[in-house]
């Protein structure tokens, strides 16, 4: 197990200084080569090449800024305005928290990423709207998490005490209830940066999400299930990338979750 | 009892206004103009009127959005853009397509997790539980349109035992159901595990166990029936990730499904046929989850109302 997370954490590292250099030091991810048409994996290109001649290998060095960009800003945006909707309605409780948890009943009644489909298909293609159909669609798994967490944290001693003293509302939440609910918005945050990358992928591979030809591991993988009786070799790369990071990334939100629950029943005990 | 259910049908009305009032919005989201978007550039000035009359876009939006409700209150969802059809008949022909799809994805992450999970759960902390974990963790891991090619390649490619795609032949069904049935499985298998280690220190099992009665038994009659409850709400609720899903599972095998025909409608631009299909989707996750709720009170009296 141990073993297992030092693994996990070195490819999530490698994969995001993959994604922070490789605009700046890869060049021609989009250079044809003809004679390369559609071959297979060989010492000249790793993965081999696509049905334009293009080494499908730099294309998937280069495919993680984008998977990595869309992850970090959606699941920053989502952490944010998921976790003060949560604690605020949590906090308030009454009419504000039944109005808060209709609301966000409502954006979990979107089955998985049904939302995400049809806001990016209206809004059209390209990565803004990628960003602003996702982050819509993940904002509520925080809201949900924070409000539950502060509905349990909101009766404990040392926040009444606060409150006794005249604390603002404001500052009890940031000072007394924050730092205890972080630990296990952090864990879902972990997951949820898996889950944006497998999202937006697969916005790539419906066509909705970036434009050709920057590229895009969902996107290669549609090409290569386009040539996939001819070129098998053409999804192989995107398909290993985008496994390896969301695979490494959830067994390292397992990992922290059982360590989570391992301190909070030592704390119960 | 009776306050529970009006509580939770009053809830899932309330849920069901608001996806449909966020449906009808989002053809008001279309960047600039909608019709012209719908209709490209080379349309001429009395088509856009007549569609901006016929989808209702030239009067105020309250009455536009009261007039949505109306006609789907009557399940009158217009006509298709494209293929000039009445959008219900449409989804008549695709819903069942679906339903056969996400109930075998079901039953084959039934199949899986089950087992799955009472090994792991019998023998917790060996080998075999490492190992069920190991197996959960890759098929969260390996997205639908992933794992679908892969299937594709190994078992119709390759061994040649499944067709490619499409619905000619019974095993069709075969390969979708694995790829769109894998994650929930091994979301499942956790489940299972985690409500029957609960179950199995409960004292009926010790006494089960003190009467003599093997490890089969125990699991079968005792701990199973008992750990089904949150297993079922799971299902219940991970349907939903089943039926977004499925859109894309429906796109790589071109399953003829609901998820196929508002990929479809996305790439037509034809936006009343995508409100459709959400439409029908989200309220189907929406029915069958109050339903599951309902079940969960009716056959476990521990639940109380609130």
């Amino acid at each position: 197990m141990r073993i297992g997370t030092i693994i996990s954490f070195s490819v999530v590292v490698a994969w995001l200084v993959i994604a922070l250099i490789s605009p700046f030091v890869i060049n021609g991810v989009n250079a044809v080569d003809l004679e390369q048409l559609f071959s297979g994996p060989s010492k000249n290109g790793f993965f081999g090449y696509d049905d334009l001649g293009r080494d499908i290998g730099l294309r998937v060095l280069q495919g993680s800024t984008v998977s990595c960009a869309v992850a970090t800003f959606v699941v920053s945006v989502s952490v944010l305005i998921g976790t003060m909707f949560g604690m605020f309605i949590g906090w308030h409780g009454g009419l504000i928290d039944l109005i808060g948890v209709r609301v966000m009943d409502i954006f979990l009644a979107f089955p998985g990423i049904l939302l995400a489909i049809a806001l990016a298909a209206v809004l059209g293609p390209g990565i803004e709207n990628v960003l602003i159909a996702l982050s819509i669609v993940s904002w509520v798994g925080f809201a949900r998490l924070s409000r539950a967490q502060t509905l349990t944290v909101k009766h404990r001693d040392h926040v009444i005490v606060a409150q006794a003293l005249g604390t603002p509302a404001l500052a009890i939440c940031y000072r007394h209830v924050l730092p205890l609910i972080l630990a296990p918005i952090i864990v879902e945050a972990t997951f949820a940066i898996a889950a944006v990358i497998i999202a937006e992928a697969g916005l790539s591979y419906l066509g909705l999400g970036v434009q050709p030809p920057t590229p895009s591991w969902g996107a290669m993988i549609k090409e290569g299930t386009r040539y996939i009786l001819i070129a098998p070799h053409m999804a192989l790369g995107p398909g290993l990338a985008l496994f390896s990071i969301v695979i490494a990334i959830n067994a390292l939100g397992d990992r922290m979750r059982d360590s989570l629950q391992i301190r909070r029943s030592a704390l119960q005990n | 009892m009776g306050s529970l259910a009006a509580h939770r049908l009053l809830t899932a009305a309330v849920v069901l206004l608001g996806v449909s009032s966020i449906t009808f919005f989002l053809i008001h989201l279309v960047p600039g103009d909608p019709i012209e978007v719908m209709l490209g550039e080379a349309a001429s000035i009395a088509d856009r009127q007549q569609l901006r009359t016929d989808l209702g876009l030239d009067v105020p939006l309250a009455q536009q959005w009261l007039q949505f409700h109306k006609d789907l209150l009557t399940l009158d969802f217009g006509e298709s853009l494209y293929s000039k059809k009445p959008i219900a008949a449409t989804l008549l022909e695709r819903i069942p397509w679906t339903l056969i799809l996400a109930l075998a994805s079901m039953s084959v992450a039934i199949l899986i997790a089950v087992p799955l999970g009472v090994l792991a759960a019998l023998h917790p902390n060996t080998i075999w539980d490492s190992a069920a974990a190991t197996v959960s963790l890759l098929g969260v891991s390996i997205p639908n349109f992933l794992l679908g090619p892969l299937l594709i390649i190994v078992f119709s490619v390759g061994l040649g035992w499944f067709p490619v795609s499409g619905t000619e032949r019974i095993t069709s069904i075969v390969l979708p159901a694995l790829t769109l049935g894998a994650s929930l499985a091994a979301i499942l298998s956790r489940m299972v595990r985690a409500s029957l280690l609960e179950v199995l220190s409960e004292e009926y099992i010790v006494s089960a166990r003190a009467r003599g009665l093997g490890a089969v038994p125990i699991v079968l009659y005792h701990a199973i029936p008992n750990a089904a409850l949150p297993i079922l709400t799971i299902l219940g609720l991970q349907l939903g990730a089943l039926l977004g899903g499925a859109v894309i599972t429906e796109m790589i095998f071109a399953w003829p499904g609901v998820g196929q025909l508002t990929i479809e409608a996305i790439q037509r631009r034809d936006y009343p046929l995508v409100q459709a299909c959400v439409i029908v989707i989200s309220f189907a996750y929406v029915v069958v989850n109050t339903i599951t709720d309902l079940i969960y009170a009716c056959v476990d009296p521990r639940i109380e109302g609130g």
